[in-house]
């Protein structure tokens, strides 16, 4: 039906309304853009300056040896020298390393939001599937990756895949649980007025389900990068890969040498 | 009469009210039936009801009279056992809790129902504004429901379940969680929206009163099961009140019905 909708009639009734809506509405104190940055930002500072102070105040009382425990300034200074190290093939190691590794990283991250988002999805959504692989996934989340790097060896041998298999399956199932857990929390009454107002299949996804298990799958996202990011060390710790400088690489080189500058 | 079975989400034909014959909701013999066989419980036991095209019709019941599956059978959320449930037009419902989606604004909220009931981009933003005039809630449009009161947000709700351009609202107890002041001027509310829409609405509460102030017709439905008992028009000439004294004594005598229903449950 077509709804011909004119301006209500000003009356009392209207004032009314309009008197009862002013005062129902909380009035918030109001605050300045910088004001509401610096509440958020000098926490933030302050932790870190405690953080090098102690790390500074240890050393000065010298309970270790400095070359078992060096002070932050010789470990940054060391850091800034090695920053601009490298061989005339590869000038600047260190940033090609970090290159490196990052891109690796957000490979294995994209596929693994893609992955784990599907699967979180079709697992929440679904009865039969969740009685099926629902705490498998749990399982897999808790597998260290160290474990998966032989198969991951075996199959893809020293390559890029075998890493990327491993961030996968290291990240993947951490997405998933969020995913699930998300949709799992979505309150009832949002999924029935999604369905009244006509949300189905997969406009029901794309307006409904995903948005209100956003809280869920950001919770999954930050888990799965933090798996992302194990996976990816282990993996580059164990498949080195020739001509190829890592992060993980470095850290294994480094470890070798008998000083903790590297 | 062309009654069409109602497919839910799917824009039905639709008519302007006064073109309608017969009613604009139909049920017929329903029965909705919940447990297991053997100890089955009836939430529906073969139900009729009619609503006339542009009625207000109010149904009140104690707990367990199957209001929401009965509203559910009538938004197309779910099919009844036995018997037949009619509908002309599209419907949308209205709950106890406004249920806007959170992530969304004021304005998002009505945008997204367009949407969904299928109108084109360009118009959607004109109607928006439309609708948030016509509930009042103009210049709301860019807050977030939790920055709303819950009257308001009740408004953005009726703004909404509008936008879906259904001829028969629903709704299910809509003012049941707000305070008496608020109540009171939503009531004002809803019968200017339902007098300047002309659409069809189905209005149920646990609040005989507000069922009388506002209703055409008061139904009085039994509980376990759930059937209608009892019928009475509302004859009292509009604008009513809350606190009129016709309003009062068809109250005490609809309230008396409804207590025999209860008591029957006691013995």
């Amino acid at each position: 039906m077509a709804l011909e909708i004119q301006d209500p009639p000003r009356t009392d009734h209207e004032a009314e309304i309009a008197g009862l809506d002013a005062l129902d509405i909380p009035i918030a104190p109001a605050k300045g853009r910088f004001s509401k940055t610096w509440e958020g930002l000098w926490p933030k500072l302050a932790a870190i300056a405690l953080f090098f102070g102690g790390w500074q105040l240890i050393t000065w009382l010298e309970l270790k040896p400095s070359w078992v425990l060096p002070g932050p300034i010789a470990v940054l200074g060391e850091f800034w020298k090695l920053a601009w190290e490298g061989t005339p093939q590869t000038p600047h190691i260190l940033l090609h390393a970090t290159a490196n590794t990052l891109q690796r990283a957000a490979i294995g991250y994209a596929i693994s939001v893609v992955v784990g988002v599907v699967i979180g999805l079709a697992v929440a959504r679904s009865r039969v599937l969740r009685a099926a692989v629902g705490s498998m996934i749990t399982g897999l989340q808790t597998m260290p990756t160290i474990a998966w790097l032989p198969l991951a060896v075996l199959l893809f041998q020293l390559s890029e895949t075998a890493i990327t298999f491993v961030v996968i399956l290291g990240a993947a199932p951490a997405i998933a649980n969020g995913v699930i857990s998300g949709v799992d929390h979505i309150p009832p009454v949002l999924l029935r007025a999604g369905r009244v107002l006509g949300a189905r299949g997969l406009s029901n996804y794309r307006f409904v389900v995903l948005p209100a298990a956003f809280p869920g799958l950001v919770a999954g996202l930050k888990q799965g990068w933090a798996f992302c990011w194990r996976s990816l060390m282990a993996g580059e710790l164990i498949v080195i890969i020739a001509a190829k400088p890592s992060l993980g690489v470095g850290l294994q080189y480094a470890g070798s040498l008998p000083t903790p500058k590297g | 009469m062309s009654a069409l079975r109602l497919s839910p989400g799917r824009p039905v034909a639709t008519a302007p009210a006064e073109s309608l014959a017969g009613p604009a909701i139909s049920v017929e013999g329903v029965t909705k039936v919940y447990g297991p066989r053997g100890s089955h419980t009836f939430a529906l036991d073969r139900i009729s009801l009619e609503v006339a095209p542009g009625e207000f019709c109010c149904l009140v019941g104690a707990s367990g009279c199957g209001k929401t599956t009965l509203l559910n059978l009538l938004a197309g959320l779910d099919t009844p056992a036995t018997g037949t449930v009619s509908v002309q037009g599209r419907t949308s419902l209205m709950f106890q809790e406004s249920a806007l989606f959170p992530w969304l604004s004021v304005r998002g909220n009505i945008n997204l129902a367009l949407r969904l009931a299928g109108v084109p981009r360009a118009e959607r933003h004109d109607r928006a504004s439309e609708l948030l005039r016509m509930v009042r809630l103009k210049g709301m449009g860019g807050k977030r429901p939790h920055e709303l009161s819950g009257g308001m947000r009740q408004r953005v709700a009726l703004a909404r379940a509008l936008a879906q351009k259904a001829s028969v609202l629903l709704m299910d107890e809509p003012f049941g969680a707000l305070d008496a002041i608020t109540r009171d001027l939503l009531h004002d509310e809803i019968e200017r929206v339902w007098q300047e829409t002309g659409i069809t609405v189905v209005f149920v509460t646990h609040n005989v009163r507000e069922g009388v102030r506002l209703g055409d017709r008061v139904l009085v439905l039994s509980s376990r099961p759930g059937r209608v008992v009892d019928e009475f028009r509302v004859d009292i000439p509009r604008p009513r009140r809350l606190d009129d004294s016709e309003v009062s004594s068809l109250s005490g005598l609809i309230t008396d019905r409804l207590r025999q229903e209860v008591r029957r449950h006691g013995a």
